[in-house]
């Protein structure tokens, strides 16, 4: 009990008082984080979309495997993207282990199939729903995924929220392929992780304050971004 | 000046699980007036009409219309019997068709605002179109459908779920575009407006057509028993 006294008091103080490095690692964490979730997005909802609309010979079969890669284990997906990344491995030349390029791209392949399946649900129910409407209207495929994609932005939008508390709080994958270097590739998770390890528990929980409160904050931040919209059923 | 007419239909059919839910049909139109389609329920008028403009899929037969299959589908637009609301406000649903065409934004405002008048949503222009009532939910898939202009519009009981005021607009709003040149082909339980709206009728009884003749040959001397028992409003077998 007295750690999680401690370690509240601690966050505040470190909260106040603007602590240079604490400040450094969480922009790092919105950052990495936030980087990966644009460009998850962009893989994730076409595809979701694709994968609503449109019949073809797999499709039962990505979609069952996109479901199973939700529960992909980060560790796992840190190791492949080490091996992938490392001077040895066939992207090794791009010298890209042990930077926040890593990171992201780690942290990608953790939140895209979640997200993709999420939204995937959505844009399905939307499309037994508009179906009729958009055939009779001899829509093109690219308009129809852009149709569904816009119509169904509030849940689309959930998706993405799922994505973000998934990869701010990631730590296994992030933890192997950015190496956790102070300064340039260490994060809010991976410090927790490490002062633990260091029996620093105060600071740890410290850290760990701040990275829910920033959490909350971003995800009430996008709520209220998505309710800009008065009325809505959807 | 249009360029869908005429229409022949040689044994069109359509299945679902081997079962024969329409077919074979058979019949030709001119696209003189408005046609309007009867039959009990579940006699296939829904079918028939999606067949027509080629949502649902012919397994027999065919459906040919003079301008070809692909130029006929752009040409029309369909009302469902159950409307379709897109998630968005009822101008921007009034707009997407015409944003489909590339119309500028402007000019898709300004017409989509004209048409949110002329079937009594003015007042609802901003609001979400899945919230509003059923009845104004018909009017705005009607607008939407006419909105483009096509030159053929199928409606499947569009005025089921509204008012006799509402009604009677709405077969104004008919009436106006069928005289600037687009034609009409509707299912409808109400004979009243049967009555009103049609030029000719077909009559559909277990997915065929029973019998397909001149308004006024159909509502005052009815070819067959089973019409004259459905005009009767008795059960028909
Ligand atoms: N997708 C479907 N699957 C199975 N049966 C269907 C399907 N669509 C229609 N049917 C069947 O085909 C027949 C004709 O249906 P349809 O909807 O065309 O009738 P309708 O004349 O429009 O009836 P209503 O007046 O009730 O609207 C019905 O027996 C119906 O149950
Ligand atoms: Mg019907």
């Amino acid at each position: 009990m007295v750690d999680l006294w401690q370690g509240l008091s601690q966050a505040f103080w470190l909260v106040v008082t603007l602590d240079a490095e604490l400040a450094e690692i969480a922009l790092r964490s919105l950052q990495v984080t936030f980087t990966a979730l644009a460009l998850g997005c962009l893989i994730a909802m076409p595809l979701a979309a694709l994968l609503a609309v449109r019949r073809f010979r797999w499709r039962r079969t990505v979609i069952a495997v996109l479901n199973a890669l939700m529960g992909l284990p980060p560790v796992v997906v840190g190791l492949v993207v080490y091996v992938l990344l490392s001077r040895s491995g066939p992207l090794g030349v791009l010298g890209l282990l042990f930077t926040p390029t890593a990171m992201i791209i780690a942290q990608m392949i953790v939140i895209v199939p979640l997200m993709a399946s999420i939204a995937h649900q959505s844009l399905r129910d939307l499309w037994a729903e508009y179906h009729d409407l958009l055939i009779s209207m001899n829509v093109t495929q690219s308009q129809k995924i852009k149709t569904l994609l816009w119509d169904a932005r509030r849940a689309l939008l959930t998706a993405a929220l799922a994505g973000f508390g998934r990869g701010i709080g990631e730590v296994g994958a992030i933890m192997i392929v950015g190496g956790n270097i102070d300064h340039v590739t260490r994060v809010l998770t991976t410090a927790i992780a490490l002062e633990t390890g260091k029996g620093e528990f105060a600071l740890a929980l410290a850290l760990g304050f701040v990275l829910i409160a920033l959490t909350i904050l971003v995800n009430l931040l996008i709520h209220w971004l998505g309710q800009t919209e008065r009325e809505g059923r959807w | 000046m249009s360029t869908l007419f005429p229409l022949r239909v040689r044994g069109a059919g359509t299945r679902r699980r081997g079962k024969q839910l329409v077919g074979p049909i058979n019949m030709t139109w001119d696209g003189g007036g408005t046609r309007v389609v009867l039959g009990p329920n579940g006699s296939g008028k829904t079918t028939l009409l999606r067949l027509l403009h080629g949502i649902a899929r012919l397994h027999d037969g065919e459906v040919i219309w003079a301008s070809g299959t692909k130029a006929a589908q752009n040409a029309q637009a369909f009302v469902f019997q159950r409307p379709v609301m897109l998630r968005r406000s009822v101008v921007e649903n009034l707009m997407y068709p015409l944003r489909l065409r590339s119309v500028s934004t402007g000019q898709a405002r300004q017409k989509a605002e004209d048409w949110a008048v002329k079937v009594g949503l003015a007042d609802h222009i901003d609001r979400s179109a899945p919230v509003l009532s059923g009845g104004e939910q018909q009017k705005l898939a009607i607008a939407r459908a006419l909105i483009g202009e096509p030159e053929l519009v199928f409606l499947d009981e569009p005025t089921a779920s509204l008012d006799g005021r509402a009604t009677r607009e709405i077969e104004a709003i008919l009436n106006d575009a069928v005289a600037s040149g687009t034609r009409v082909i509707i299912a409808t339980h109400d004979m009243g407006q049967a009555r009103r709206l049609a030029k000719d009728v077909v009559f559909l009884l277990h997915g065929r057509v029973h019998e397909e003749s001149p308004a006024d040959t159909f509502f005052d001397a009815p070819q067959t028993p089973e019409a004259r028992a459905f005009l009767n409003g008795d059960i028909v077998e």
